[in-house]
């Protein structure tokens, strides 16, 4: 289909603004710019045409199932995204005086609140706005702790080979060397190799937990131990929270700082990217060094304090406010019992899946998984030439989207599967006849999967000519 | 209460038995027992109606002004209907980030687009798909510019205090030194400049218009910089950009800056969109997801993430930022928004604040002990001194329905955009009068 500048002609417009009510000022003719940006120039009903045609050409978590391990995808409910369009949320400029913001900052309060109870914390702060920059703000509060108490020697982060890559590049980005430890043969990390890895140039470890293997790791409590011995501190990446909510607490396990990713746990969309956010919660001894401002309630009134030993700001204001507000939403519907609900039948979910396709996919750790598990296709790859790769594209011609591929690292041709609890066992079931149909024709013809997809809006891309020769803009003078 | 889980519970115990248990329980068994919880100290659900109750509630104990004179990083802008409804199309609001560029055709366009609208705003090469919000960017821009020889970040004092505390928060980070570049008459001065710069500068940083919406004689602040071998960083208003000297014209490697007045509502600061754009030379150093144009097997245009090898996915410890999640919905909104309006109606939503700027700071700084605190030309925002303790000034306009300017040191920092209508300016001016007998 066409650009919006492919569709752009000279002088469509349409009257947005009143006419000028104030005499005009023109700024001096050094100060503008040479010519005009070249914005599309459109009508309405071609513009809102244009975007339906995107939308059409668009897969949401409503166009289908959506089992992309890591991410969550589960149903976004309505309500949340009517609470967050109320004018009097969407209408409150960010300094306003706090007395005329209590609303908002009660949100915010409670919402912390919420998930200071859920997560076993202390106190939260909601300035990150998607889960790396979570990751950053927290390990910050570590870097910060250690730099209060003198402890320069702490110079390293321990990651498990199974970590997100935003947890090594974390730690990059806040000064660290990255020390990597490998995972047992039960998924988990393996204990002796911490041990070997952990000593006094330790600043902490950032663990998921279930680990992205979709497995919860039995000795986390040793694990955590052992790195408070060596005189670092544990950063929960929750990621995987789903699996535990309002069973287990990070808080418990002997983490002290976690953070959250709402668009995923608590319902919040995911927006083709983004907005998110990457609510950081701590222990106490980690409070002084949150982000500021904070809300504090007292006298029967919010009001904002910046904590005595900030990091500072890790963006403006008090992050994306209308996500929190959405997560608030979502935890008032659940409650208590809900929300451990939706943690079991995403786990349920998951294990429905697992056993339904074990008999025809090799899973990479067999047994009962958390709320979802990996595939690997290193055999099928060997025997048939068949990849995850053209199985995961396979599943598009049947209006699904694939799960995550070749992640975790540490597992060959993987496929890593989250249905989530927002799905019925007919979706599950449809998945299931689906994958096992893909299956059945890798070892009968095996092309099919190669060519595939057949019936999208595009089929697959030259991905390597986009990276040698990129072009990342329209060229307006004849585009080539 | 089994909120959004379609199963029943007859289906979920015939669920488990498939899955080789017999109760939830045995799905936990990994779970030390230790861990397990009784159950969460939070409150039961609540019903849909209920919880709207709740939440609308909350709402309630906001103020919302009828006349806006604040910016200072936040501004009120007009939104057009289309922009809302398009970005609330449940397709975009519900996808994930386009992995999978075949069913995701529209996301990576609609991101293609943004870029292009990016760089003809801001005159440069490249422009990346997002990122968290115009501080988080001014913060990654600097990071962009540093290297083992050049660390140390120098930003004007003319920058909006949250961004320059969110560059240092990041610099921290990096184990980078961070300079402030002092003020001469509201904006940088230029010789100061000069004099701190030296081999160990990576970039100067600042922002146009300055937080006290002066406009900098960015050109010359920009050669300094380089003259110094540093790169040079302008932080831009995208409503600005419009009609100012684009950065490229200013020599600038890098811009970025906060877009929510492309089309978001101001929402006590968030969601808000923040956006970066760089020279070619500098482009595979630029942070984030950056969509590009190819074609597929049929030789069909189409659109993909590209020159991933920068991000955390691929780099890890050695990539630059641990950027994963953006703004994307943001991004969309915004071009959204600067499709609605074209390039005349963007010029015009900036013409409209500088002349009601102007027509304000004559009203208000006619208004004894209200006078302008510096002489140059600005854009949508100055400062006036105030004549009395400025938070009893905002209380008076409060009482009117009027969100006052921001107090600032020295005074009071004003906004005005195309939203105050004469009246609402005449107003104010007569109201800072009754207040001041």
């Amino acid at each position: 289909m066409k650009l919006s500048f492919e569709k752009s002609r000279k002088g469509r417009s349409f009257p947005v603004l009143p006419l000028l009510d104030v005499p005009k000022k023109d700024l001096p003719g050094e100060l503008v710019r040479k010519t005009p940006p070249r914005l599309p120039e459109m009508a309405q009903p071609d513009i809102s045409r244009h975007y339906t045609e995107l939308a059409k050409r668009t897969h949401g978590v409503n166009d289908g199932f959506y089992p992309l391990g890591s991410c969550t995808m589960k149903y976004n409910p309505k309500l949340n995204d009517e609470m967050a369009s109320l004018p009097g949320f969407t209408g409150v400029h960010p300094l306003q005086p706090p007395e005329t913001a209590q609303g908002c900052m009660e949100v915010l309060f409670e919402a912390e609140k919420l998930l200071c109870e859920i997560t076993g914390m202390d106190a939260m702060t909601f300035q990150p706005a998607a889960g790396a920059h979570g990751e950053f703000t927290g390990v910050l509060l570590i870097k910060a702790w250690h730099d209060s108490r003198g402890d320069k020697k702490r110079t390293k982060i321990i990651v498990p080979d199974s970590a997100h890559g935003t947890n090594p590049a974390t730690a990059g980005m806040t000064g660290y060397q990255v020390v990597n430890v490998p995972s047992g043969a039960d998924g988990g990390v393996n204990l002796d190799e911490l041990k070997k890895a952990a000593g006094d140039d330790t600043a902490g470890l950032m663990l998921t937990n279930p680990n992205t293997l979709g497995l919860f790791d039995k000795n986390i409590l040793d694990i955590t131990r052992i790195i408070h011995e060596a005189g670092g501190l544990n950063y929960y990446d929750g990621a995987n929270l789903n699996a535990v909510m309002g069973i287990a607490r990070p808080g418990d396990m002997g983490f002290d700082v976690v953070h959250l990713n709402l668009h995923k746990t608590f319902s919040t969309p995911h927006g083709g990217g983004g907005p998110g956010s990457g609510a950081v919660g701590c222990k106490a001894l980690l409070e002084p060094f949150l982000p500021k401002p904070r809300i504090v309630r007292g006298n029967g009134a919010y009001s904002f304090e910046d904590p005595g030993q900030s990091v500072g700001n890790v963006k403006a204001f008090y992050g994306n406010f209308l996500v929190t507000l959405r997560a608030l939403t979502y935890i008032l519907t659940l409650g208590a019992n809900g929300l451990a609900d939706a943690a079991r039948n995403a786990v349920l979910n998951a294990n429905y899946m697992m056993k339904a396709l074990s008999d025809v996919y090799d899973v990479a750790y067999p047994g009962i998984c958390m709320h979802e598990f990996v595939l690997t296709l290193e055999n099928l790859k060997k025997e048939r030439g068949v990849s995850a790769m053209d199985v995961a594209k396979s599943m598009l011609d049947y209006g699904m989207h694939p799960p995550t591929m070749y992640f975790p690292l540490i597992v060959k041709e993987a496929l890593m599967i989250e249905p989530t609890e927002t799905e019925s066992r007919e979706t599950l079931d449809e998945a299931i006849a689906v994958l096992r149909e893909i299956r059945s024709r890798a070892g009968a013809d095996p092309q099919k999967l190669h060519d595939a997809p057949l019936g999208t809006p595009v089929r697959r891309l030259d991905e390597v000519g986009a990276a040698r020769r990129p072009v990342l803009k329209y060229n307006f003078d004849g585009n080539g | 209460m089994a909120y959004y889980v379609p199963s029943t519970e007859f289906e979920q115990q015939e669920m488990l038995e498939k899955a080789g248990v017999k109760a939830f329980d045995d799905l936990f068994a990994a779970v030390p027992d230790s861990l397990r919880i009784k159950g969460l100290n939070i409150p039961d659900g609540l019903s849909e109606f209920e919880a709207r109750g709740r939440i609308e509630a909350i709402a309630r104990k906001n103020r919302s002004f009828k006349s806006v004179f604040r910016g200072a990083g936040a501004y009120n802008h007009y939104i057009p209907a289309i922009v809302k409804q398009i970005a609330s199309k449940e397709e975009f609001v519900t996808a994930y980030t386009p992995y999978q560029a075949e069913i995701s055709q529209g996301v990576l366009q609609s991101i293609f687009e943004f870029q292009t609208m990016m760089c003809e705003l801001t005159g440069l090469d490249v422009s990346n798909a997002s990122v968290y919000d115009g501080a988080s960017a001014a913060a990654e821009a600097a990071g962009m510019c540093r290297d083992k020889k050049r660390s140390a970040v120098l930003i004007s004092e003319s920058v909006n205090p949250i961004v320059s505390s969110t560059i240092k928060t990041y610099c921290y980070a990096a184990n980078a030194a961070v300079k402030t570049v002092p003020l001469k008459d509201g904006v940088t001065d230029a010789d100061a400049l000069a004099s701190m710069l030296d081999g160990a500068s990576a970039c100067f940083y600042m922002q146009q218009p300055n937080f006290y919406g002066l406009i900098e004689d960015a050109g010359k602040l920009g050669e300094a910089a380089h003259g110094a071998g540093a790169k040079f960083v302008m932080g831009v208003n995208p409503i600005a950009a419009a009609i100012l000297k684009t950065p490229a014209e200013c020599g600038a490697d890098v811009a970025c800056g906060e877009a929510q007045p492309l089309g978001m509502p101001m929402a006590f600061g968030g969601p808000y969109l923040g956006f970066m754009t760089a020279t070619a030379e500098m482009s595979r150093k630029l942070p984030g997801r950056i969509a590009g144009q190819t074609s597929d097997i049929d030789g069909k245009r189409a659109f993909v993430l590209t020159l991933q090898a920068r991000e955390q996915h691929i780099r890890r410890e050695k990539a630059s930022s641990n950027i994963c999640s953006n703004q994307a919905l943001c991004a969309l909104t915004a071009s959204v928004y600067l499709t609605a309006l074209g390039p005349g109606g963007l010029r015009s939503v900036a013409e409209s604040c500088v002349s009601k700027a102007h027509y304000a700071a004559g009203k208000i700084s006619a208004v004894k002990g209200f006078g302008l605190l510096h002489g140059g030309e600005f854009f949508h925002e100055f400062v006036t001194s105030c004549p009395r303790d400025a938070a009893s000034v905002e209380k008076s306009l409060a009482e009117r329905d009027i969100l006052g300017g921001l107090p600032v040191p020295g005074g009071l920092l004003w906004c005005v955009t195309e939203m105050n209508t004469k009246e609402q300016i005449d107003s104010l001016a007569e109201a800072l009068k009754e207040g001041a007998i």
